[in-house]
C-alpha cells in the first residue's frame, strides 16, 4: 500500500492509497480535477500530466525516452514534469506528493 | 495478404528523407513522415499555421468550394484557445455515465440488428448508422435527426469520381443553416442552441462562427469514425482470436482501442501553410507554401513503435498521433474513443466470428503514394456467440 497525495491546480489536497495500476488510474478513479487519462494510460494524450514536488523525484525515477518526447513539446513542462500514467504504483512511492500541471 | 491489412506505403521516403510530395490543385504540398517532425511541426503553430485562407490546410484543398472558416479548426493560438474553452466541456460529454448508457443501447440495438441478417454491407448498413446515431448524443439532438444524415449517404461532399463537389457540400451547408434557424426560434439544449448562446472574449458567437463549428462537427467526425468502425469489423473477420482475447481480458480493451486507431488512422494528414522560410528535415519550406502532417505514417515510425505494421491489441506505450498533435488535438476524440470502447465490448461479448463475403478497397491516392485507408464497401456475415 502505497500513499499519494495529488495537489490539484486550485491548492486542494487529495490524499490517497494505492496498490497497483497507474498513478494516472488511481486518479481518474478518485477524481482529481484535472488528470483526465483521455488515452487510458498509453503515453499518446498528456493529459495526465504532473509535476513530482522536487523531494520525491527518487521515489518517482526518470521518464523514458518516449514520455521525455511528448513532454519536450509540453508548454508547461519543466524538470520535475512527468506523465502519471507511465508511473506504476508500489511502495516505493509512498508518501509521493504530486502537483497536477495546468 | 489479410483483407484487413493496411499496408505502410510511406516507410521507403520516411527512413530516406523524412518527407513526399503530392501536388494538389497547383498548391503542393511536403507531406512530414516521421512522428518526431510531425509533433514538432504541429507544435510550431507559429510558423505552420492553420488560421490561413479556409480550406487551405485540408488537402485536398477546399479553397474554391467554401468560404466558412471552420473553428476552432481553422484558428490559430490565442484565438484558438479562446474557442475551445467555449466547446470543450461540452465535447467532454461522452465520460457521462448517462451518455455512455445510451450509446450502449444504441450499439447493442445495431449489432443484434446485424446478427439477424445473412449479409450485411458494412460501410452503409453498419457503420453510417453507427456513426449518425451516435452523433444525436454528441449534439443532443433527436434521434430522429440521424435518418437525415443516414439519408446523405457516406460521402456528403462527393460524387461518384469527383473528390470535390461544391453542390453536395451545400447539402450540408443549407441544412446547417436552417438548423440554426431553427435554434434562434425555439432553443433547446442541443449543441446549436448552447453555441448560440456562448460568448467568447465577452461577444456572443455570430450566426457564422456557430456554423463554422457545427460543419466541422459534423464533417470531421463522419469519415474519420465510419472508416475506424468498418476497419475494425474487417480486423475481427480476420481475427476472431482477437474477439475471444477481449472477451476474456476486458481489461486490455482500452488499450486495444487505441492500437487499433493507431494502425488505421483514419485521418492520413492535415496540412498547415508555412508563415516564413524554414526547413523541414533539411529541405526547404518556403513562405506561404504547404506542409501536411502525415499521422498515418507518423504512426508507423519503426523508431518509435516496435512492430509498427501489426496490431499488438495490448501494446502498452502508443504515442501515436491518430488523434493529432498539441494544440488542434482533435476535439472529438472522447466521442470517437467512447464509441470504439463500447463497440469493441459488444462484439468480444455478442459476436464469435465474422466472415467476409466481399471487399472494396478506399485507396487514397496522395501522388507520391497510394495508401488505403479503408473500405469503399465490405460485405460480411456476423455469426452469434452461443
Ligand atoms: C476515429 C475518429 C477520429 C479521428 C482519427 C480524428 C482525427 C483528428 C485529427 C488527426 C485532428 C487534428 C487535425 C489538425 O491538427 O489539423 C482532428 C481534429 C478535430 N477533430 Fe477529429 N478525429 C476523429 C473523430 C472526430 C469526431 C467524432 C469529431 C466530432 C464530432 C471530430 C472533430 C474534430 C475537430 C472539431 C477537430 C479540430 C480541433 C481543433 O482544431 O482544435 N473528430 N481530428
Ligand atoms: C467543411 C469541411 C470539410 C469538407 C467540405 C470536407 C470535404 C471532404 C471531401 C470532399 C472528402 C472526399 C475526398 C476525396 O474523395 O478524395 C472528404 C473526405 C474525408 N474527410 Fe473531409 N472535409 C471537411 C472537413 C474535414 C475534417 C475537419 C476532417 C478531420 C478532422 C475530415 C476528415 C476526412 C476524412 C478522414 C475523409 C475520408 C478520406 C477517405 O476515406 O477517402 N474532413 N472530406
Ligand atoms: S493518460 Fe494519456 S498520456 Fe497519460
Amino acid at each position: 500500500m502505497a500513499k499519494i497525495t495529488f495537489i490539484t491546480t486550485d491548492e486542494a489536497q487529495i490524499t490517497v492509497e494505492g496498490d497497483s495500476g497507474s498513478l494516472m488510474e488511481l486518479a481518474v478513479q478518485n477524481s482529481v480535477q484535472g488528470i483526465d487519462g483521455d488515452c487510458g494510460g498509453v503515453c499518446s494524450c498528456a493529459t495526465c500530466h504532473v509535476y513530482v514536488e522536487p523531494e520525491h523525484v527518487e521515489k518517482t525515477g526518470e521518464a523514458s525516452e518516449i514520455e521525455k518526447d511528448m513532454l519536450e513539446l509540453d508548454d508547461n513542462a519543466n524538470e520535475y514534469s512527468r506523465l502519471c500514467c507511465q508511473i506504476e504504483i508500489s511502495d516505493q512511492l509512498d508518501g509521493v506528493i504530486l502537483r497536477v500541471a495546468p | 495478404m489479410k483483407r484487413s491489412e493496411l499496408p505502410d506505403p510511406f516507410e521507403q521516403a520516411r527512413v530516406e528523407t523524412g518527407f513526399g510530395e503530392m501536388n494538389d490543385q497547383n498548391d503542393p504540398v511536403t507531406m512530414l513522415l516521421r512522428l518526431k517532425d510531425v509533433r514538432k511541426t504541429a507544435h510550431n503553430w507559429k510558423t505552420f499555421q492553420s488560421g490561413a485562407e479556409p480550406g487551405r490546410i485540408v488537402v485536398p484543398s477546399e479553397v474554391n468550394i467554401r468560404d466558412t472558416r471552420q473553428i476552432p479548426f481553422e484558428v490559430d493560438p490565442p484565438m484558438h484557445g479562446e474557442y475551445r474553452k467555449v466547446v470543450e466541456p461540452w465535447f467532454k460529454r461522452p465520460l457521462e455515465e448517462a451518455y455512455q448508457a445510451k450509446l450502449k443501447q444504441q450499439i447493442n440495438d445495431i449489432v443484434d440488428e446485424v446478427l439477424a441478417k445473412d449479409s450485411v454491407e458494412v460501410v452503409s448498413d453498419f457503420s453510417l448508422k453507427l456513426q449518425s446515431r451516435a452523433l444525436t448524443l454528441l449534439l443532443n439532438t433527436p434521434y430522429e435527426e440521424s435518418d437525415v444524415w443516414i439519408g446523405w449517404g457516406t460521402h456528403v461532399f462527393r460524387s461518384e469520381g469527383v473528390a470535390l463537389d461544391g453542390d453536395k457540400a451545400n447539402i450540408l451547408y443549407d441544412y446547417i443553416d436552417a438548423e440554426i434557424d431553427r435554434a434562434i426560434e425555439n432553443p433547446t439544449n442541443d449543441l446549436y442552441s448552447v453555441l448560440l448562446n456562448s460568448e467568447v472574449n465577452g461577444k456572443k458567437l455570430t450566426k457564422e462562427e456557430v456554423k463554422g463549428v457545427m460543419i466541422l462537427t459534423f464533417a470531421g467526425g463522419r469519415d474519420t469514425v465510419i472508416n475506424a468502425v468498418t476497419n475494425s469489423i474487417a480486423y475481427f473477420a480476420d481475427h476472431p482470436e482477437s474477439l475471444s482475447r477481449l472477451q476474456q481480458a476486458p481489461e486490455i480493451t482500452g488499450k486495444a482501442v487505441e492500437e487499433l486507431i493507431r494502425y488505421f488512422s483514419p485521418l492520413t494528414h492535415m496540412g498547415r501553410v508555412v508563415t516564413e522560410d524554414t526547413q523541414v528535415c533539411e529541405h526547404a519550406a518556403k513562405a506561404d507554401s504547404r506542409v501536411s502532417l502525415c499521422w498515418a505514417s507518423a504512426n508507423r515510425d519503426g523508431n518509435v513503435f516496435d512492430k509498427p505494421n501489426e496490431v499488438v491489441l495490448d501494446r502498452k506505450v502508443n504515442p501515436h498521433v491518430a488523434f493529432g498533435f498539441s494544440h488542434h488535438n482533435c476535439l472529438g476524440a472522447t466521442h470517437a474513443r467512447q464509441i470504439m470502447h463500447i463497440l469493441l465490448m459488444t462484439l468480444a461479448q455478442k459476436v464469435k466470428s465474422i466472415e467476409i463475403l466481399d471487399a472494396k478497397d478506399n485507396v487514397e491516392d496522395l501522388d507520391q503514394f497510394q495508401r488505403k485507408v479503408g473500405f469503399d464497401s465490405l460485405t460480411v456475415k456476423f455469426n452469434p456467440s452461443i
